[in-house]
């Protein structure tokens, strides 16, 4: 047991679903030809002036209301004042005194133990451009991100280690994406996460210096930096040295963290109201109209899967961890499908798929009517549950249903009784010395015999129907 | 017959009687640049081509028989801090020396589509910032009255080209005098209309909670018809408020029977100058001989409004002004090694010192330790000024002032005492720091040179302050007198 706690607050940025900039009516889209979705807005040309979007103030609302927030009845925008070539105005626009969110939590689970996280604040703010270096004394600059709404959740310093760091950031992923308000992408920069670390000697109040932590662009990633920085802290004070305040980048590759930059000095921002945007009221009516908008969050929805589909919990657990996995689950079972089947087939066929792809559900070719359509088959005995399987992965592979797969490869499953009989009949010819051990009371021989059939008809028998006719044959014989 | 010497609502009338057509009247007023500019210096681009190509496509429309706006045709002067598609807007700063806005203001496409033919950009202080033209980068404007002194600013420019008749009407911005000022010391009429009235859209900020456009003209009926055309709700700009614009021409009526004004005496201390406070007097008697009543009444906060203004719009500038680095736009300094260094450079070669000044103050007020005690304190002055103006509207309908503690001043006379410039714009200041609107009006001459009087009213009451003037100026003939030059 170390001697140390970590003492960790995540601040997380989501890039918003919109379908135009924070403060103008440019295009938000991801990647696509340098300065192409730009406006003298966006660009911060002189004279231009900002135009909050209503969408982005409605889904930060909606995001603090499903954190459990309070909503602020008079919310400011403030000018965030630095200078920096990615920044057109040399200011963000920015929330400061007045957060639309303020005090809210969310509850998670960390090996069987649950914790509650609290949230600080829920802001919006406007993304910057993006710094392209290329090498020698030029950089060039992207304003295509410039002014894209940004979703800013703070936590307080409520997380401990590196398993809850995780879980509070899968968690927010989920309720995110079931609000439909971000798209969950990590990897694609479009949800980011920087988390404040440092320790201190357990049973002590006194925070120790923090590092935040950038470039963790995946659960992983998120899971194995903090554990490094906890761990790099530790053997710092060992040594007898002190932490120094600095923002560290993540290596991947290296499952290290290496010096960013050094801030010992608080930054100056000089906030001030924006004097270019007017205040924002929100009326109870407002917020309860926004309340009403919420979907059913994972947490609710994981105990209705419970209930309802009578599945695992842990299966719930993992159905519900995002929206399009929830969406996938429910739209199969609405087709007939049998819960519990569909619950198993997503829970290991597909995920063993996706995960080999490294593709995310919302790509992949097999659709919830696809799912239905095969169980229905396997149902009817159309055929086998092990050909199923084959069957499946030709579905992923090429996103064709099941019936056209097994019409143009002929697997059809046999169950007419006629078709079967000799198969059976030849299989009882030619294996004499089984079928005597079978009548002697020699039970397992008989699965080999039905072994033997399926073999005759290329897998396509149907294990029910050879198995009673097998048995009608064999009692004759015995006769 | 020297059209340029008349004012819109008259070349209106001929043109709509077919005497003469927007060609006459632009090609005159042209003429009259080329004559007086060289000793005036009121604008920093002269777009002569293009305004004979729109004063030909008025013309083509006119003959057509289409039904036109009071301002088709009519040539107009624009603030060069206010950005106008494809043409220089320089903001008389040598850091936008060579910006070209992809896009215009919300005021230049109403005026535009109104059919108001832009013949130029006027000279300015240099973003705006100071009183009297003399900040510009380029070169100061004089005032047609005298030559030898200045046409007040920051909307120098404006102001001198209507007095100068180089103008029909002119666009001016007003922070914190910045029409009014040189309205008066150039002797013509200049409105700050109440903030939130026209939009920003395009202007160039300096101090976004301040600014506003408006019209500087020969006379209070034209100013009534340029506001008609910019006033009104943008959604380009959230700080417009949308409230109905009233028919402005409407309350051009010569009667103030009954009419309350308050006369502030804060407005005549201060340092202003016997002789201006005697006119304004004079003035006050003729609205009474009319049927107006009015009443000396004070408003103690006035003393701080002087230092409220020069914490808040330094402020809000040093926020505003943070975009000109170099990068996209502007001057970038031809000795940049690293981003910093281009960042410093350009800054410090693109800007003039009193914007340097201005900069520097407001990033001081705005910092972490010095904020409360200054950009907070200064907040909460705002709003003790707005309560007093409230306070005072309940009793009356217009309050009456100086617009300026005294007549034009000599170029260079005040130019190395910052704080004597900038007591020039102790009557006018607070009426930004209201938000509500103000005119200003000749009442008066002192050494041959005009005397502003101002008229301040209820926040979206134009019409009352518009009402005053225009029965002051029907029962008066200083409207009439035109500089000799």
């Amino acid at each position: 047991m170390s001697e140390y706690e970590a003492v960790i607050g995540m601040e997380v940025h989501a890039e918003l679903l919109t379908e135009s900039k924070m403060f103008c009516g440019c295009k938000v889209d991801f990647g696509g030809e340098p300065n192409t979705r730009t406006c003298p807005v966006c660009l911060g040309l002189p004279g231009s002036l900002p135009v909050p979007n209503r969408k982005a103030v409605e889904y930060v609302m909606r995001t603090a209301l499903a954190l459990n927030c309070s909503i602020s009845e008079r919310s400011l925008f403030h000018r965030k004042n630095y200078f920096y070539p990615d920044l057109p105005k040399n200011y963000q626009i920015s929330q400061y005194d007045n957060p639309i969110g303020h005090d809210g939590w969310i509850d998670i689970v960390v090996n069987g133990e649950g914790k509650r996280i609290r949230i600080r604040r829920v802001h919006l703010e406007e993304d910057t451009g993006k710094l392209i270096h290329c090498g020698g004394h030029e950089s060039l600059v992207d304003y295509n991100r410039s002014g894209v709404p940004l979703m800013e959740i703070v936590t307080e310093a409520d997380i401990r280690n590196a398993d809850e760091a995780r879980e509070y950031l899968v968690k927010l992923r989920a309720i995110l994406t079931f609000l439909g308000v971000n798209d969950g992408k990590m990897e694609e920069g479009s949800l980011r996460c920087e988390p404040n670390i440092s320790i201190r000697v357990k049973g002590t109040e006194k925070f120790g210096t923090k590092t935040e932590l950038k470039n963790l662009n995946s659960f992983r990633a998120v899971y194995r930096g903090v554990d490094y920085e906890i761990e790099r802290q530790e053997k710092v004070l060992k040594a007898g040295d002190r932490v120094i305040q600095q923002t560290r980048r993540w290596d991947d590759n290296k499952g290290i963290t290496t010096a960013m930059r050094t801030k010992e000095v608080e930054q100056e921002y000089r906030y001030f109201a924006d004097p270019d945007l007017i205040p924002m009221y929100f009326s109870p009516e407002s917020i309860e109209e926004q309340s009403r908008q919420l979907p059913e969050l994972p947490d609710v929805k994981r105990m209705r899967f419970e209930s309802q589909y009578d599945i695992p919990s842990y299966d719930a657990e993992v159905l519900t961890s995002s929206k399009p996995y929830a969406e996938f689950f429910e739209n199969a079972v609405k087709l007939g499908a049998d819960a519990k089947s569909v619950s198993n087939w997503m829970m290991g066929d597909l995920m063993r798929l996706l995960n080999a792809a490294a593709i995310d559900i919302s790509e992949c070719k097999v659709t919830p009517v696809g799912l239905a359509g095969l169980l229905k088959l396997i149902d009817s005995g159309t055929i086998s549950g092990k050909i199923a399987k084959s069957v499946f992965d030709e579905m992923f592979e090429s996103g064709k249903s099941a019936d056209e797969i097994i019409r143009e490869q002929g697997i059809v499953q046999i169950s007419d009784e006629a078709e079967l009989y000799p198969a059976v009949d030849q299989v009882i010819a030619e294996n004499p010395t089984i079928v005597a051990d079978f009548l002697g009371g020699k039970e397992k021989s008989f699965g080999f015999l039905v072994g033997q059939v399926m073999r005759y008809t290329k897998g396509r028998g149907n294990p029910q129907v050879v198995n009673k006719l097998l048995r009608e044959r064999l009692a004759k014989v015995a006769e | 017959m020297d059209l340029y010497k008349l004012t819109a609502h008259e070349l209106e009338a001929l043109m709509k009687a077919g005497t003469v057509n927007s060609r006459d009247v632009t090609q005159s007023v042209l003429d009259r640049i080329s004559s007086v500019e060289s000793q005036v210096s009121a604008y920093l681009t002269v777009t002569g081509e293009i305004a004979m190509d729109s004063a030909a496509a008025i013309d083509e429309r006119r003959s057509r028989g289409e039904e036109l706006s009071p301002l088709a045709g009519i040539p107009i002067g624009i603030k060069d801090n206010i950005c106008t598609e494809g043409t220089r807007t320089t903001c008389a700063s040598k850091i936008l020396h060579n910006f070209i806005p992809p896009y215009s203001a919300t005021v230049a496409r109403r005026l535009s589509d109104a059919g108001a033919v832009m013949l130029g950009k006027t000279n300015l202080d240099e973003f705006a910032m100071g009183s009297s033209t003399e900040n510009s980068a380029f070169y100061p404007t004089h005032n047609p009255w005298n030559l030898t002194k200045v046409p007040g600013g920051s909307s120098g420019g404006s102001a001198a080209a209507v007095a100068a008749d180089e103008a029909v009407i002119a666009l001016g911005s007003d922070t914190g005098g910045s029409i009014r000022q040189p309205a008066s010391f150039c002797g013509v009429v200049g409105m700050k209309p109440t903030y939130g009235r026209v939009s920003r859209y395009g202007l160039v900020a300096f101090a976004s909670s301040l600014d506003q456009i408006g019209p500087l003209s020969k006379d209070v009926t034209d100013c009534a018809t340029m506001l008609q055309v910019i006033c009104g709700k943008d959604p380009q700009d959230s700080t417009s408020v949308d409230i109905p614009v009233p028919n402005f021409s409407l309350a051009l009526k010569n009667d103030v029977q009954g009419l309350k004004i308050g006369v502030p005496k804060e407005f005549f201390a201060q340092g202003v100058r016997p002789e201006i406070c005697e006119s304004v007097w004079k003035a006050l008697d003729v609205l009474k001989s009319l049927g107006a009543e009015y009443r000396e009444i004070s408003m103690p906060v006035m003393e701080y409004t002087l230092p409220t203004y020069y914490i808040l719009a330094p402020s809000e500038a040093s926020s505003n002004l943070a975009r000109y680095d170099g990068v996209r736009y502007g001057l970038r300094s031809k000795h940049s090694p690293d981003v910093l260094k281009m960042f410093m450079r350009s800054r410090n070669e693109g800007f003039g010192d009193e914007v340097k000044q201005r900069i520097m103050i407001g990033t001081y007020a705005l910092s972490a330790g010095y904020y409360d005690a200054y950009y907070a304190k200064a907040q909460k002055v705002r709003s003790l000024v707005r309560q007093a103006y409230d306070e005072a509207f309940k009793e009356f309908d217009v309050l009456i002032s100086p617009t300026s503690p005294s007549v034009a001043f000599g170029i260079g006379e005040k130019s190395d005492d910052p704080f004597q410039m900038k007591l020039a714009d102790v009557c006018t200041i607070p009426v930004n720091l209201a938000g509500i609107p103000a005119l200003s009006m000749t009442c008066g001459y002192h050494d041959g040179l005009p005397i502003g009087l101002q008229i301040m009213g209820r926040s979206f009451d134009e019409e009352t302050v518009l009402r005053t003037a225009y029965t002051y100026e029907r029962n008066t003939e200083h409207h009439r007198n035109r500089p000799v030059l």
